[in-house]
């Protein structure tokens, strides 16, 4: 497997992956922008209305048959958050070409196609198809209303809001109903020509195409975004520390089942050089089934179905997350936060660390067998200016002692807890 | 051991059949970092009435859940902590149809494969660990219970099936499960997980020769018996009841919509049925169908929306759903347009155009070693080589498809369950 990192025009950049190992080819195109309340709904509204059709194909049914005609392929709008970056654009999957029925090219055809859905879009007076805009914007209301359907990723894109509510990672990646409800046809499309003219372009590809070849493919891209002026950079978020006194916001709906979830700050993102520690750590506590919170909270007190730690890697955040009895809550609460001390004052075993640590390097080494999860991974090293592959970071996990674990653990501090409960 | 090339694919399959009537399955990949095993019996959450030693048992809803979740606990301890300790990722899960166990790993194969073999194949349940796992499934019953998506799926189920246990919900309910005990593990594990009913399936860089021998030497000599299992008779072909409405705490009304499919026998039959209504799916209401693009733009459909063709023994349907304002207008409208299509035929250019598209899915999905791993067992247990899809494929006319849509997109066969917003009902 060979990466290679390109720029193709100040702010345009290139990461190709060329590997035979899959069947399909992963091809990719974002733009790069700080996340912010006040763009984060037109943001994600542009993919979804780009995606309704173009000017050669100017609805779903023809723009589906031309995906079907190139086998299948996919080519779905991407909204995604990579610390406090948001990333808006499309990723497709599409045949190699060595599973072609007539052996003909699907790389060419199928970047030449995203170009088309990126930037010809199907336009009346000017600007987007009125019709189309107002149904993704109805689409995008809803689903941000949805979002409360999942309650467990809810009550972490809950806690999330309260704890960052004065940073940009506060922000859903697909802002909030209100402002998704002030989007107005002209705005977008102002936001549209903004993107295209200033946002910082990463383009990827993963198949068995050389680099060279990747390159011309999407020429058609690079040379169809306006030329001059400046693209926005990259930037790292700050790091907070946790209130003396950690913030408790209740919450209730109609659930048979409370959800806990817990924000805690890291003091380390992937920028540091203790993010391998941090990552460890994290494994240790609550992020595989070897975890202190799965054998303890889950298997030996029962006190909850699911128990779990996760990190945002391009923030100082910390989740846990856990499904408890009402009745339950303040039990699970205590024992979530002494499992968390006895990581903190080295009280696990050698065991423990190593299974941890197994567990985090096979899940970065697989991440190389996964199309859709290496793009992802690619895509938060871009946004981050970071070069670092997965199995590079793996053998730094590696190489992590047990003092610089705890001492990982010993920056954890505890900011937000949020409960959802039942109601009464 | 045979080995066997699909150069279609570019995929080569070893085969062996153990003495203890084991099927070995083994995908060689070559550049992967990971190898991933799956052992599964024929064994899921609809087999509640079988013959077992002469005599025919009826066990409670969630027998086949339960002895998933039970099988992991060994004499000396846990194996799920076994395999995590040796860095893999080991899970398991419970169809309907059937139960497996997998793990994926980056090293140790062959010990996790031992550790694999090993627990699946020798129970070890007591009064004490049964008695908690009853207050574990009965936290994850309940979280299921406040799933949507769950709930309205069950709903389509009671819907369609008069009494076959598809309509069953797998993990049982918090009275069924109150049944079990150790006693109805060990009779369900001694009925179902026998050589001659399981199948382990590998995908990976891993010698096929070495998976075979592993297996000899952990698993047991015997076959163990056939077994006669009873879903309640033959299904007809309507759908029980029309609709089934639920109200639940969702923001937009969540549906369900499905048909009832013929049932297929068991061999190629099985593969052909298959194919054959995933491609009337498409046809239908695939992305570039007319029906989709005519729902999406009158907002009665969103991105959320999805469709397969569900093949098990004894029934079989078409499903569609997710959200909408008006689930009634959608199953409305997706009858009338399968009149249309059994009256004026489908289109050749958008068959021909959807055939090409679910063909490159399908290669696609073999990135997945799960996927792979999963689908050659199941089309082992229904009598078929799933790698032979694409000559299958092939032969699969627009007739075909044509008559599948004529017989099954019909009033008579239609189901709708809608879960509508509101206090939880």
């Amino acid at each position: 497997m060979k990466v290679t990192q390109i720029t193709l025009r100040p702010g345009v950049h290139l990461t190709a992956v060329q590997t035979k190992k899959f069947k399909s080819s992963t091809l990719a195109v974002r733009f790069l922008t700080p996340l912010s309340e006040e763009d984060a709904s037109r943001n994600a509204l542009v993919p979804m209305v780009l995606r309704r059709g173009t000017a050669e194909h100017p609805d779903l049914e023809s723009l589906s048959a031309a995906l079907d005609e190139l086998y299948g392929g996919s080519l779905e709008p991407l909204v995604r958050k990579k610390g406090e970056t948001q990333c808006v654009g499309f990723a497709g999957s599409f045949l190699d070409d060595a599973y072609a029925l007539e052996g003909e090219q699907v790389l060419e055809p199928a970047a030449a196609l995203m170009a088309e859905v990126l930037l010809r879009p199907c336009t009346q007076d000017g600007v987007f198809c009125p019709d189309y805009t107002r149904q993704e914007k109805d689409n995008l209301i809803d689903r941000i209303r949805a979002q409360v359907n999942d309650k467990r990723q809810y009550a972490q894109i809950r806690v999330v809001a309260e704890m960052c509510t004065d940073e940009p990672f506060g922000v859903d990646r697909l802002g909030t109903e209100a402002s998704a409800q002030a989007i107005d046809a002209k705005e977008l499309w102002e936001q549209y020509q903004k993107l295209l003219r200033t946002a910082r372009v990463e383009l990827y590809y993963c198949g068995s195409a050389d680099p060279e070849r990747v390159q011309a493919a999407f020429a058609p891209i690079v040379e169809g975004l306006p030329e001059g002026g400046e693209r926005m950079d990259v930037t790292r978020p700050a790091k907070q520390k946790a209130p003396a006194k950690p913030r408790r916001v209740e919450e209730a709906l109609d659930v048979t089942q409370g959800k806990l979830a817990m924000g805690f700050r890291t003091n380390a993102d992937a920028w540091d050089k203790q993010y391998p520690a941090l990552a460890l750590v994290n494994a240790i506590y609550g992020g595989t089934t070897t975890s202190k919170l799965f054998m303890n909270v889950r298997e030996k007190l029962s006190l909850c179905y699911y128990a779990s730690s996760g990190l945002m890697k391009y923030k100082d955040v910390m989740l846990v997350s856990s499904g408890v009895e009402f009745d339950k809550v303040g039990q699970a609460e205590g024992e979530i936060l002494s499992q968390l001390y006895k990581c903190q004052t080295g009280d696990f075993t050698d065991d423990e660390m190593e299974w941890a640590r197994r567990s985090v390097v096979s899940t970065l080494l697989t991440t190389l067998d996964a199309q859709s999860r290496l793009e992802d991974y690619w895509l938060g090293q871009a946004a981050a200016g970071l070069a670092e592959g997965p199995d590079e970071l793996a053998a730094r996990v590696e190489q992590v002692t047990r003092e610089e674990a705890v001492a990982a653990a010993q920056d954890l501090t505890l900011d937000t807890v949020y409960f959802l409960k039942g109601r009464d | 051991m045979v080995s066997k090339q699909y150069p279609r694919l570019g995929e080569t399959v070893f085969h062996e059949i153990l003495e203890n009537g084991l099927h070995v399955y083994v995908d060689r990949r070559r550049d992967f970092q990971k190898s991933y095993a799956f052992f599964a019996t024929n064994y899921g959450g609809m087999d509640m009435r079988f013959r077992l030693d002469g005599e025919w048992k009826n066990t409670p809803a969630g027998v086949a859940h339960f002895l998933e979740h039970k099988m992991f606990d060994t004499e000396d301890g846990n194996a799920l902590q076994d395999l995590a300790a040796n860095g893999a990722s080991p899970n398991a899960f419970t169809s309907s149809a059937i139960t497996g166990y997998f793990f994926e790993s980056t090293e140790k194969f062959f010990d996790n494969l031992k550790i694999l073999l090993s627990f699946v194949s020798i129970p070890y349940f007591t009064r004490e660990s049964v008695d908690k796992e009853q207050g574990i499934i009965g936290q994850e019953i309940r979280m299921v219970e406040d799933d949507p998506d769950n709930q309205v799926f069950y709903a389509l189920m009671e819907c369609l099936y008069d009494h076959h246990p598809i309509r069953v919900p797998i993990a049982g309910t918090q009275a069924s499960i109150a049944k079990i005990t150790a006693g109805t593990l060990y009779s369900c594990h001694k009925a179902f997980y026998t050589p001659a009913n399981m199948v382990l399936t590998v995908a990976g860089d891993v010698d096929p020769a070495k998976v075979c021998e592993i297996a000899r030497e952990i698993l047991p000599a015997e076959p163990g018996h056939a077994i006669d299992r009873d879903y309640g008779g033959e299904e007809t072909l309507e759908a029980a009841c029309g609709e089934k409405t639920l109200t639940m705490e969702v923001s937009t009304p969540i549906f369900q919509l499905g048909f009832k499919a013929d049932p297929a026998r068991r061999g190629e039959e099985w593969l052909r049925r298959t194919l054959a209504g995933e491609l009337a799916c498409e046809v239908l209401l695939g992305n570039s169908s007319p029906l989709y693009a005519k729902l999406y733009s009158e907002g009665l459909i969103n991105k959320n929306f999805g469709y397969g063709f569900e093949l098990y023994p004894g029934c079989a349907l078409m499903a569609a759903g997710g959200e909408s304002k008006d689930p009634q207008k959608v199953r409305d409208a997706v009858l009338a347009e399968g009149e249309r299509l059994a009256r004026e035929g489908v289109d050749p250019a958008l068959f021909s155009r959807v055939k090409k598209g679910v063909y490159g899915a399908k290669v696609r999905s073999l990135n997945s070693f799960e996927n792979v791993c999963i689908e050659l067992a199941q089309f082992h247990f229904a009598g078929v080589e799933y790698f032979r899809f694409p000559e299958v494929f092939d032969s699969i006319t627009l007739a075909d498809v044509e008559a599948c849509i004529r017989s099954w997109v019909a009033p008579g066969r239609c189901g709708l369950a809608v879960v509508r917003p509101g206090e939880a009902s």
